[in-house]
């Protein structure tokens, strides 16, 4: 690797500390809610019947933590690295640093505070009131102004293809955010959203299908294309692929949400339109997992040695397989029969633990070394013993909301001779019941492997610096 | 829709897909001004992106996709107000009338062209209903010993009914009479089970704190459940007594109830919104609404006849 770059400019490394601390503390504070909602799922007497604990008030709370706090701080941390390093230059403002990390605290914390006591605009991955959605915007426009201010002021020539993703998904956020949120106050707490009827679902969708699409996605493609090739080694695969790729995946993943609205009262050429734009959003989608795995040819040993690069790239293999499900699902016919079952849920699970968590935990592991003045983790056995925990807690997911969510289509289509339903919802419940408690084993997998990391990084945190060794050099030695 | 609308949307939609097709394209080729298989030359923070082309298999897939997509938009609607080609509807799009919508669905048969919910149903009607039409033609009671009817007509109960008389009928404190017990608001004849459930029922108990005071309601509740041999204060009871000729218009004055009107009988120790003092006294202050839906329009009269006759076999 070429060392061009004589003199390290002083990074802020400082909001980038922050918001990776607090991505492994969200994580598990997030994912721990949806493994209480998954154990009410077969066991509802743990809401104690506290109005609180429902899972009504509990599903919100844990779709926008880990989405927003934990994936978004990943977001934040890596996004602040990235643009700086590859910028070679400082970030834009520290002030505006510090107001993104705070604010964005404070919008995570009112969200705990708010949607258990049944504060919500019930808008789905937009449930938070509008003060708070007030909030959100000043962050994320601070957010915006730092990182594009950094990338005017870069000392590089090009802009790397990571900022492409990343600036792409603060651009589109944005944009989704408030357009989705305008809504009329009635009272602090309270408001109701401009749209109306089908504009509003249809509207909903468009944010909530991009959400998916930019924040889970385009932001995490980011992440990818600066870890996967600085924890490889290696350079980029394709600079063209990622030129195709990046282009089509966010000039048509906007297209992409009304095919949660298949069958409604959406208007049919909607519905087609969205169906189309998912099913051809497959290959652009497929781009971005080829170039990252290819990026690793002629280093595929070092994934025996390196669990850093086995999150990394087994994050990709499921984005992969969550981007070609994902366009099936949308063809209506499939829809049809997975469409409110768990099957979605399984589908997002493969993107969210699979993928998003998984890809954010392989940087986090490679940058804390770097952070707090280390070589390498405090343990890379116990990287290696998270990654197993990881990956077997995510099979068992999915693989049960696959059943679960096939089971559940088929009961509830199945007719008889006379035309009446073969099967009662409460029938195909009850059936769901032993795939509900395989969910949760997979569950208890996951967070045993988030607080595995969390001890993992308290030590290499606390230790002096210059402490430990890295990965390569600790596998040598042995 | 406006020819704007459909211009504006199939500019932008098809717009995109041939930019992305020309994009593709443009990419195949080496325009990079490097040699393909070495660096781009550029670096960032130690990481170099080398020229490789595109994946054959890969590009192959983005040509496939970008073709099915112009056929689908070509033979279904997408583009505004473009039918497609095999003229497909799942609904009649744009109607807000039930008038419309019958109109809608007379005028597409007559054209041999049903949409796709008028298409299933008459598919449906033409299997089911002839199924239906036997059963219909037995009385209630007489359907209600018949076990494949019965069962039949469970399956039915399970979707539409147990939602709030319960999987197993037993009904649900709070209004949702239990169906098993043989103890019936209105009359439990097959042929009244089954005006019950085509043109529902609406269930009206007045307050009565604005005439009664609350002196005189814990009175009248006193005098109710003595009736059903309850343990209650005889002197307050016995002023109850008095008041209760403005309740025996609808419930008796035996309080044996009025199957009529829908008012209970208070005498057989079956409470349909609770039978605990407290339960009564709210009944009794502020008076109790309930519904039963009509299920004419849902179900059809011969699907409600055969869950007539489930619902009679209950207590029979």
């Amino acid at each position: 690797m070429s060392d061009t770059s004589q003199v390290t400019p002083d990074y802020n490394y400082k909001v980038v500390r922050q918001f990776t601390i607090m991505t492994i503390i969200w994580g598990i504070v997030g994912m721990a809610v949806g493994l209480l909602i998954a154990a009410q799922l077969f066991a509802p007497a743990l809401n104690f019947d506290v109005p609180w604990l429902t899972y009504s008030r509990l599903r919100p709370l844990h779709t926008n933590a880990v989405i927003f706090a934990f994936g978004g701080c990943a977001l934040f941390a890596t996004s602040y690295y990235i643009v700086q390093r590859t910028c070679q230059v400082r970030l834009f403002s520290d002030k505006l640093a510090a107001f993104t990390f705070w604010g964005w605290q404070a919008v995570i914390v009112l969200a705990a505070i708010t949607l258990p006591l049944g504060i919500t605009s019930s808008k789905e991955y937009a449930e938070l009131e509008w003060p708070i959605d007030i909030l959100i915007a000043l962050v994320w426009v601070a957010y915006i102004i730092n990182f594009f201010g950094t990338l005017v002021i870069r000392k590089v020539s090009h802009i790397y293809v990571a900022n492409w993703f990343l600036g792409a998904f603060m651009l589109t956020v944005a944009v989704l955010h408030i357009g989705n949120s305008m809504a009329l106050p009635v009272s602090f707490t309270k408001s109701y959203s401009i749209y109306a009827g089908a504009v509003d679902a249809m509207m909903q969708w468009w944010y909530g299908h991009n959400a998916v699409g930019f924040f889970l996605t385009a932001g995490f493609l980011g992440m990818m294309y600066y870890f996967v090739p600085k924890q490889a080694g290696r350079p980029v695969y394709s600079y063209r692929l990622s030129v195709v790729h990046f282009w089509a995946l966010i000039s048509l993943y906007i297209w992409a949400g009304p095919h949660h609205l298949h069958y409604t009262a959406l208007p049919d050429w909607t519905q087609s339109l969205g169906m189309v734009m998912s099913l051809i959003l497959f290959v652009p989608s497929w781009g971005g997992m080829i170039n990252g795995i290819m990026t690793l040819s002629g280093a595929w040993h070092k994934l025996r040695t390196d669990p850093v690069l086995r999150f990394l790239i087994v994050s990709l293999s499921f984005y992969g397989m969550s981007t070609f499900e994902g366009p099936m699902m949308s063809i209506k016919t499939v829809n049809a029969l997975s469409h409110y079952t768990d099957w979605t849920v399984g589908h997002v699970h493969s993107g969210a633990l699979g993928w998003v968590a998984m890809v954010s935990i392989g940087s986090v592991y490679h940058l804390i070394p770097i952070l707090f003045g280390q070589k390498g983790m405090y343990s890379t056995k116990l990287v290696n013993v998270h990654f197993w925990l990881a990956t077997i807690g995510v099979v068992l997911y999915i693989v049960a909301m696959w059943m679960s969510g096939v089971l559940q289509g088929l009961m509830w289509r199945a007719v008889n001779e006379d035309g009446t339903l073969t099967y009662s919802f409460v029938e195909s419940l009850e059936a769901s019941y032993p795939f509900y408690v395989v969910r949760f084993i997979g569950g208890v997998f996951v967070v045993a492997g988030m607080l595995v990391m969390a001890y993992n990084t308290y030590r290499t945190v606390r230790a002096p610096k210059g402490s430990f060794a890295s990965a390569d050099a600790a596998a040598q030695a042995a | 829709m406006s020819m704007f609308w459909t211009i504006w949307i199939s500019v932008i939609t098809l717009g995109s897909i041939i930019g992305c097709y020309f994009l593709l394209r443009w990419c195949l080729a080496n325009n990079t001004g490097v040699k393909e298989g070495e660096s781009m030359g550029h670096e960032f923070d130690g990481i170099i992106e080398i020229n490789n082309p595109l994946p054959k298999w890969w590009t192959y897939l983005f040509y496939i996709v970008i073709v099915w997509g112009f056929v689908y938009l070509l033979l279904y609607p997408g583009l505004g107000a473009w039918q497609g080609l095999f003229g497909w509807k799942s609904s009649n799009q744009g109607i807000l009338t039930l008038e419309e919508s019958a109109q809608a669905r007379i005028e597409a048969k007559e054209q041999g062209k049903l949409v796709q919910y008028d298409r299933e149903l008459d598919f449906a009607a033409e299997r089911f209903d002839p199924i239906f039409a036997e059963y219909a033609k037995v009385p209630v009671e007489e359907l209600a010993t018949n076990e494949e009817a019965i069962k039949v007509g469970q399956r039915l109960f399970l979707q539409n009914c147990a939602q709030c008389h319960g999987s197993d009928a037993g009904g649900q404190n709070g209004g949702f009479p239990n169906l098993t017990d043989n103890d019936w608001l209105y009359g439990g004849s097959g042929a009244k089970i089954k005006e019950t459930l085509l043109l529902g029922r609406q269930g009206v108990m007045p307050g009565w704190i604005d005439s009664f005071g609350e002196q005189g309601v814990d009175e009248v509740v006193a005098y109710t459940l003595s009736l059903s041999g309850r343990d209650v204060d005889q002197g307050l009871a016995d002023r109850g007594k008095a008041r209760f000729a403005a309740c025996a218009a609808c419930h008796g004055m035996d309080g044996k109830g009025n199957q009529m009107l829908g008012a209970p009988n208070l005498t057989d120790q079956i409470w349909l919104y609770g039978g605990s003092t407290r339960a009564v006294t709210e009944t009794l202050t502020y008076g109790r609404n309930g519904v039963m839906p009509s299920f004419k329009k849902t179900l059809g009269e011969d699907k409600i006849h055969v869950v007539s006759a489930y619902v009679y076999s209950l207590s029979n």
